[in-house]
């Protein structure tokens, strides 16, 4: 019963919001290149829904790419992290400085560097998807019960089936945490990169680039279809990433216990 | 039934061993013991009299800081395959099933696959566990848990077992039916235990010796033996005999606490 109220509650309240945007817009007189109504986004949608599926392809391609590079690369240095103390203390300041890093100012190096185009963007969506995976993973990887460590060298564990049998699985929820965090950030990295080197030939590129081209040509209803797109794809990466989670902790882990009845 | 006349053969020697941590504090200091092959010790005594830094002295996973300690003949480190150690916590995977985790350590001696299916089957009989050998361990109560762990200590076939407060987490009666069923195993497999606890009672009823323990630095303060009869069932718990030995090592513990 809670679960069908939750879902008509989010319908009801989806619906108010378009009737409000809509009902605003009818009083108001505000031109429909600075505010377009959603009618005008909804058949922006319908009839360039071709190019909008080409740009956000690409966008998803570039930020899931991206993704990916930065959890094998992440995960491959948070295990070196894990090993070597030494090294975790003498390099952790920089995955931080990583994070702090203003992506912004940094793309048009990079593209600088690579060239640009789509390998481009993948390369900053995978700087900036990078330090929350090592600094989750290393965290998980670390905080293994010392009575665990104990009883594998009771076994006479060797220290990579310490690694790769008690410290990896056990960094297994915070590396979904630095994912979910980095599933979220890859969309924006992807946007931000292809501000700056979308596209090497006119018209055709991600959707960041496809933003810039409409604010440009002065097409709002297709920006703001544009920004809905780009929108849905964080969301989707999100809850794929999700159900990623569940299926890897649903037997095992806290976080995935079903509720209690109510 | 435990032949308590035979302690000819010394299995765990300590002798003057001072265990002092990095920061100067020292855990144990001193302490000189001979454990017979066959024996149940108990180690009693307050917070920070180095009971558990006993069992890891002996375990090989701290080393000592003076003086020495042989097991079997050897150093504790090359003793390891004799030797099992129970912690407090069930310590089991979380993300492996019971049967999984009792056979984790095989698993990591690269142990067949149909010997240790076979082994790890034997074992969770033994404790009374097959019916959730697919569970996960957040479905078993904190007993099973318990039993969980103890079947996997017991899988390597160790001879000397280390217990450190095993059963401190649980409810009385769930710690007086796992006493009787270890004490029953024990009668049958002639392990040489070491065990720590904070209740008297406990010791009393599982050991052949209890070794009370003073704080600060942790030193051997009484040795006790206990003479209740084997086999020791629910029914010695009512014994006449059993309440003047709890009386006993009530007592000197509490000169222990108040020095």
């Amino acid at each position: 019963m809670k679960k069908r109220w939750l879902v008509l509650n989010s319908i009801g309240l989806f619906a108010c919001l378009i009737g409000t945007w809509a009902s605003f817009l009818a009083f108001a007189r505000i031109p429909a290149y600075i505010l377009p109504g959603p009618i005008a986004v909804a058949q922006a949608l319908y009839n360039r829904y071709p190019s909008l599926l080409d740009s956000l392809w690409i966008t998803a391609s570039e930020a899931a790419g991206g993704l990916a590079a930065s959890i094998l690369v992440g995960v491959a240095i948070a295990m070196l992290f894990a090993q070597w103390r030494g090294l975790r203390q003498l390099l952790f300041p920089y995955t931080i400085l990583l994070q702090t890093v203003p992506i912004v100012a940094i793309a048009p190096l990079i593209i600088n560097w690579v060239g640009p185009g789509i390998f481009a963007v993948t390369v900053v969506t995978f700087i900036i998807c990078l330090a929350p995976i090592i600094a989750n993973t290393t965290q998980g990887l670390i905080s293994v019960d010392q009575n665990l460590v104990h009883l594998f060298l009771m076994y006479k564990a060797t220290p990579a089936q310490i690694l790769f049998r008690l410290r990896l699985p056990n960094a297994l929820p915070n590396l979904f945490t630095g994912i979910r965090i980095s599933a979220g950030i890859s969309v924006i990295g992807g946007l931000t990169g292809e501000l700056f080197a979308g596209s090497t030939r006119v018209g055709e590129g991600g959707l960041g680039y496809a933003i810039i081209y409409a604010n440009n040509q002065m097409e709002t209803a297709y920006l703001f279809a544009l920004v809905l797109a780009a929108t849905a794809l964080g969301f989707s990466f999100f809850f794929i990433v999700m159900f990623m989670e569940w299926l890897a902790l649903r037997n095992w882990h806290e976080s995935s216990r079903p509720q209690e009845a109510e | 039934m435990v032949d308590q006349g035979n302690h000819s053969a010394p299995e765990i020697v300590l002798e003057s061993v001072t265990k002092r941590f990095r920061k100067g504090a020292v855990a144990v200091k001193d302490i000189s013991l001979t454990i017979d092959r066959g024996e149940f010790v108990t180690f009693l005594g307050p917070s920070g009299c180095g009971k558990s830094t006993l069992l890891k002295l002996v375990s090989g996973l701290s080393p000592v800081s003076e003086g020495s300690i042989s097991v079997d003949g050897k150093t504790p480190e090359d003793a390891r395959s004799l030797v099992s150690f129970i912690f407090q916590d069930a310590t089991l995977l979380p993300w492996r099933t019971v049967e999984q985790n009792v056979g984790l350590g095989m698993e990591l001696e690269h142990a067949a696959r149909h010997a240790r299916k076979e082994r790890v089957a034997k074992m969770l009989d033994l404790v009374g566990l097959s019916h959730v050998a697919k569970s996960y361990p957040r479905e078993l109560s904190g007993g099973m848990k318990m039993r969980a762990s103890i079947a996997r200590a017991l899988v390597s076939r160790p001879r000397i077992l280390l217990m450190d407060e095993p059963f401190a987490a649980l409810d009385e009666m769930t710690r007086d039916r796992l006493n009787e069923e270890l004490l029953r195993l024990y009668s049958e497999q002639k392990w040489t235990v070491l065990f720590v606890t904070h209740s008297v009672a406990e010791a009393v009823f599982l050991s052949t010796r209890v070794v009370i323990l003073a704080a600060h630095p942790g030193r051997v303060a009484h040795e006790i033996n206990i003479d209740l009869p084997w086999p020791r069932t629910a029914e010695t718990r009512e014994s006449k005999h059993y309440e003047e030995q709890v009386t006993q090592a009530s007592r000197l513990l509490r000169g222990v606490y108040q020095p």
